[in-house]
């Protein structure tokens, strides 16, 4: 097949490509420049778009022997993620930007572009693992369970898991790294990285504090009497109990929590601990990684967060929503994350959260 | 088809004369400034190779001062002009709006770090400069002046710039004129153009890399910006790199450059894909240009996408400009000739160079049409 390889410089995507070479492919990695106005050096655990980031890339393919460019995603990214996180947060929920960049960016502008230039897929470095099946091909958790990212792949459609090659969903990270050091790739042992990446202070408060401003409205307990003050209702996430500075305390001691947080009257509410478990959970524009859901419920797992781990449910589709029934009650959940459903390890598909109960 | 290289604007494959005077040189112990024996045999060599230099542009080769590239013959001059022209309570640096980046970033340098005031003049949709502009702006402010620059021909585009105009206009005031891309290639006489400096560059005819020449009308004194060993007239220190000095003779006196072949291997060119690609255009077609360049406008593509594609179909090209990222940016020398910015994205340059054929030109010919329609595909996706 005919690939292109997205290169992040980093020691993933620089091993994904190697070894999407050595299964046969014909390969061009490419860098995605996705900072309009990058920095020069990558700091820390953040950032992934730095002009150091993109010489490590290159590097890399010159060491595999790929031709090798840099694609300008700039407009592409501001647009698609760095907008709808700014606006999702502004409404008072929590996104996930990595979800938001696979689906608008990795595998729709790059996939596109990639299948209209002539070529058959996209190879990432991501941890995750897709398989033939009868009804085509199926995304599912990496062997690495640790650093499976199939959450943050779930919004890919059929038609986009069709166009994507992950060869590093059979190998655990540890050797990913040895391999990347047999190979003479000198990225073998960059840090990982972790953070959002446009936000390069790794401060996501203050960031979103500098965009969108910061009004202080009240804080109420659920009966809606004010007991407290906050600066900016972005910078709380439904479950925080730390900082919140409340200066009332509750008749028995007991800590509280936030509970809800709504833009449209600035105000952050927070409750108990027992107010804070949820057991069922809606979500919106559920896309399908395999077979549609249907009004049948089924048994299975949903996953809530990136890393978190997968609850046993019993799921189904309303027609409109994606439902998940938990048997085990959950604390503490953000509207705007995505809820993944699994059959086993495949992905069956994702919904963006939008009402718990 | 093996690969091919039209790319000789960036760079020109070593010519074997210039390759075989850079080892035998390379071979020989003795720094130049030395006094001995060994030296001796150095300077020899090397005065022999800049007398030649001089010769074929037209200046003493007492007015040749080698630097280590073309870009760092632009700053000396610019720089040196500018601090030159300070003493005498002269301020504006004049530039082109099309130069090359070694003279458009140190004239920024200038603008933040010195205090200069920088103006560019504007040229014609065909990229050519206007004169009139620059002739009214000396009448009004001719004495505050320090430097005026302005390339000979454009590397993009190919156009030949009205340099003895330019000169004429400007009177007293010092011309420098970035010559990297005409020399070697069309008839070019510093002293003839009455020019107060000239850049060259072995690179870009044959030579070799890191080897560069500023040529500084004689006894001009001005400040350095590497200070040492005072090699070069006190204004360029740093031990003589004699094998390329020589090379860089030896690829000036091949005579290599079929300038008549050239141009009509690269009109034949251009006008079969204008042919084949109706709404794709040449900028500049109708002004005098360079004999190796072309720059045709591709509409409804990316140029970053066509270069991938060509390349992977073993045709070497360029986009015209890149910054340090490598993210393609609307060329500014598109921009200046009326461009807006999706059709100065849309633009390939191909420089063709001696070792072209027409074999080459037809097979380039047979992968176009699809390159084109793949990346327009591409930028519709």
């Amino acid at each position: 097949m005919k690939l292109i390889a997205a290169m992040s410089g980093g020691v993933d995507s620089a091993v994904a490509a190697a070894r999407a070479v050595e299964a046969g492919h014909d390969v061009i990695g490419v860098h995605l420049a996705l900072a309009a106005n990058p920095q020069k050096y990558r700091s820390g655990a953040r950032g992934c778009c730095t002009i150091e980031d993109s010489h490590d890339a290159r590097r890399a393919a010159d060491v595999i022997g790929i031709p090798f460019y840099i694609w300008d995603m700039a407009q592409e990214f501001h647009d698609g993620v760095v907008e709808n996180f700014l606006s999702e947060y502004s409404a008072g929920r929590t996104p996930n930007p990595c979800l938001r960049c696979n689906e608008k960016i990795k595998f729709a502008a790059v996939l596109d572009r990639a299948r209209a230039m002539g070529f058959d897929g996209v190879v990432t470095g991501h941890y995750a693992n897709t398989r033939e099946s009868e009804n085509g091909k199926t995304l599912h958790r990496a062997v690495d369970h640790s650093k499976d990212q199939s959450y943050v792949l779930a919004v890919l459609t059929r038609d986009q898991i069709d166009g994507a090659i992950f060869p590093l969903g059979d190998t655990e990270k540890v050797d990913i790294r040895k391999e990347a050091e047999a190979r003479g790739l000198a990225v073998a042992q960059k840090p990982d990285s972790h953070d959002i990446c446009f936000v390069p202070s790794g401060d996501n408060a203050s960031w979103l504090h500098d965009r969108l401003g910061s009004e202080v409205g009240p804080i109420v307990d659920q009966d809606g009497k004010k007991i407290g003050e906050h600066k900016g209702a972005y910078t709380y996430t439904i479950g925080q109990r730390k900082g919140l500075g409340l200066t009332v305390p509750t008749a028995d001691g007991s800590p509280r929590f936030v509970l809800k947080i709504e833009p449209v009257t600035n105000t952050v509410i927070v409750g108990s601990r027992e107010e804070l478990a949820i057991s069922k959970i809606w979500g919106e524009r559920a896309i399908w990684c395999g077979p549609d859901v249907t009004a049948k419920k089924k048994r299975g797992f949903v996953q809530i967060r990136a890393h978190g781990s997968a609850l046993d449910c019993t799921y189904y589709f309303d027609g409109s929503n994606l439902i998940a029934e938990l048997d085990e009650p959950l604390l503490g959940l953000a509207t705007g994350q995505a809820m993944v459903i699994y059959d086993g390890d495949r992905v069956v598909g994702s919904a963006t959260i939008c009402q718990t109960e | 088809m093996n690969s091919v290289y039209l790319d000789h604007a960036a760079t020109t494959p070593i010519l074997a004369d210039a390759l075989s005077a850079f080892t035998s040189q390379a071979s020989k112990l003795g720094n130049p400034s030395s006094l001995h024996t060994q030296g001796r045999a150095t300077r020899k060599d090397l005065e022999d190779a800049r007398e030649s230099i001089a010769k074929a542009a037209g200046c003493l080769s007492s007015e040749i001062i080698f630097t280590a590239s073309g870009t760092e013959a632009n700053n000396i001059a610019l720089k040196g002009l500018f601090w030159l022209g300070r003493k005498n309570g002269r301020n504006v640096v004049v530039i082109s709006a099309i130069e090359h980046h070694a003279i458009l970033d140190p004239a920024k340098w200038l603008v933040e770090h010195e205090g200069a005031e920088v103006i560019e003049l504007p040229v014609t949709t065909a990229g050519v400069l206007d004169l009139k502009f620059l002739g009214d702006l000396i009448a009004n402010r001719g004495d505050e002046i320090a430097v005026i620059s302005v390339m000979h021909s454009n590397n993009e585009t190919g156009v030949l710039q009205p340099i003895a105009e330019v000169v004429k206009l400007a009177g007293d005031i010092p011309v420098h004129s970035d010559a990297v891309q005409s020399f070697g290639k069309v008839a070019l006489n510093y002293k003839e153009l009455g020019l107060f400096a000239m850049t060259l560059s072995a690179h870009k005819i044959g030579g070799p890399l890191g080897i560069g020449v500023l040529i500084l009308r004689r006894a001009v004194e001005i400040p350095a910006l590497l200070h040492g060993g005072g090699q070069e007239r006190e204004i360029r220190s740093g031990t003589l790199n004699a094998p390329a000095i020589v090379a860089f003779a030896a690829a000036v006196s091949s005579k290599s450059y079929d300038a008549i072949n050239i141009a009509k291997l690269r009109d034949d060119f251009a006008q079969k894909v204008v042919a084949q690609i109706p709404d794709a255009f040449v900028n500049g077609a109708d002004v005098d240009r360079l004999p190796g360049i072309v720059n045709i406008t591709f509409p409804r593509t990316e140029s970053d996408t066509l270069l991938l594609l060509l390349d992977s179909e073993k045709v070497s090209c360029s986009t015209g400009s890149a910054c340090s990222a490598g993210v393609h940016r609307p060329s500014h020398v598109l921009m200046a000739m009326g461009h807006d910015d999706i059709s100065a994205q849309s633009s390939l340059r191909f420089s063709f160079g001696p070792s072209n054929t027409e074999a080459e030109v037809d097979y380039v010919l047979s992968v176009l049409p699809g390159v084109i329609k793949r990346g327009r595909a591409a930028v519709a996706s």
